[in-house]
């Protein structure tokens, strides 16, 4: 997964990051402060194999997260990750899911370009002959008080661990 | 043996006797007879299901999710181009006109049709409405639940997109879509019990081929399916835990 550049902007000013994901890998990305909003009656689908790279993206995931669908499959899906998020929430996805049980929660993502967009997210295992083989996540339209409510929540949380 | 064909009560009636019919050329190309069982609503058919005897059924995506995981129905077959999507709709003249208009007690006309019930459900979470604050009015089929708009007995109605389009000119050209959705991959299928054994694949033969013959298309006509397609367990797969992760509540 290669870093952001100010092309990908758009003309737009961006702040610098470095993320650092959980498996190590440090890369740098920019955010714009700007929100797209998530569209009216659409979901936004992917799935991932068992260690996190995405498998599957539907035409609302392509459209709403920037990158064309070749650049999202065969990359983790941290792809999407907004430094505003705290890990506390990623590691309780993991935690869950990696238990056979199903996640639900608020997450706001980076986009291609930096911009960001929030969804509520609900994430399953995908069970076959009693086995997880990988997971899908889908994402719907937020409420704007859970979203006001989460960001100043994440605000209290983001740098701890 | 006979064998029992049913249909998700939230068929159109309006294409019942296509239902006979297509339960009549089932019972040709299967060379057993078939008994097309009409149930009432959806208490009936989930008693149905609960005492197994159920053969083949069209089934809507909820109650499909049910029986590929709790009864090991094989899917056999799903309808070409006709996903399962949703639509709520206003009064023309309301004064709602986004779904962010809508407010805490809102009145809601709907069905016991639980896929598009829930897809509506998910598409007013945007205006904090749950279960929990707005006034739920239960109505028997879709008409009655434009005609609880027409009659401002409802603020908003949930519609089946394609039995909403449907509506007759007059009630239609007094209401407005609020909003649709877009769904694309929930859809309804046809499935039958893992008794039928090797039946099953020589129905999804059958199913497949049914638009090549002059009977076969026109039955198919009369059900308002294109044709059928072949659908893979991972595809099935992939729908239910779809519809698990879609049944939570924000
Ligand atoms: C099916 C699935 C979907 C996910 N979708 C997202 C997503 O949309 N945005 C996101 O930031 N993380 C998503 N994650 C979590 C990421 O895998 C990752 O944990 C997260 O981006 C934080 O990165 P880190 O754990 O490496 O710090 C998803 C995980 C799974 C299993």
């Amino acid at each position: 997964m290669r870093d952001m550049t100010i092309d990908d902007l758009h003309g737009e000013p961006g702040v610098e990051h470095w993320l650092t994901y959980a498996d190590g890998f440090r890369r740098r990305i920019y955010v714009v402060d700007k929100e797209i909003p998530f569209p009216e009656g659409r979901l936004i689908v992917s799935q991932t194999d068992t260690a996190g790279v995405i498998t599957t993206a539907n035409q609302s995931f392509v459209a709403m997260s920037g990158f064309t669908a070749d650049e999202l499959i065969g990359q983790q899906h941290y792809i999407l990750r907004h430094p505003d998020m705290p890990a506390v929430a990623f590691k309780d996805l993991w935690d869950t899911v990696s238990q056979g049980k199903k996640w639900t929660g608020y997450v706001k993502n980076l986009r291609k370009d930096g911009a960001y967009y929030w969804v509520f997210a609900s994430v399953v295992p995908n069970i076959r002959n009693g086995r997880i083989v990988g997971y899908t996540s889908v994402r719907r339209k937020p409420s704007r008080t859970k979203v006001a409510e989460c960001t100043a929540l994440y605000r209290t949380l983001v740098g701890q661990s | 043996m006979t064998l029992t064909f049913t249909v998700s009560p939230d068929f159109n009636t309006k294409y019942l006797p296509g239902w006979f019919v297509f339960n009549t050329w089932l019972q040709r190309h299967l060379g057993v007879p078939t008994h097309f069982e009409v149930f009432d609503g959806f208490d009936e058919l989930h008693r149905a299901m609960a005492a197994d005897s159920i053969d083949i059924i069209y089934a809507n995506p909820f109650d499909a999710a049910r029986l590929v995981r709790d009864h090991g129905y094989v899917a056999v077959a799903r309808p070409v181009g006709r996903p399962d999507e949703a639509v709520i709709a206003t009064h023309e003249g309301s004064a709602i006109h986004a779904v962010e208009d809508l407010l805490p007690g809102t009145r809601i006309a709907t069905t016991d049709d639980p896929d598009v019930h829930m897809m509506c459900m998910i598409m007013i979470e945007p205006a904090d409405l749950n279960s929990g604050n707005v006034a739920m009015f239960r109505r028997d089929n879709y008409v009655l639940v434009a005609k609880s708009l027409l009659k401002n007995e409802a603020d908003i109605g949930f519609f089946l997109a394609e039995t909403f389009d449907d509506l007759s000119g007059p009630i239609r050209s007094q209401l407005r879509v609020l909003v649709r959705s877009q769904i694309y991959v929930i859809n309804h299928l046809l499935l039958a019990h893992p008794r039928l054994g090797a039946q099953i694949d020589q129905l999804r033969g059958h199913l497949l081929q049914m638009g090549n013959d002059a009977k076969g298309a026109m039955a198919l006509q009369d059900v308002a399916i294109k044709a059928w397609e072949s659908v893979d367990q991972e595809d099935v797969e992939f729908m239910i835990d779809l519809m698990v992760a879609l049944t939570v509540t924000a």
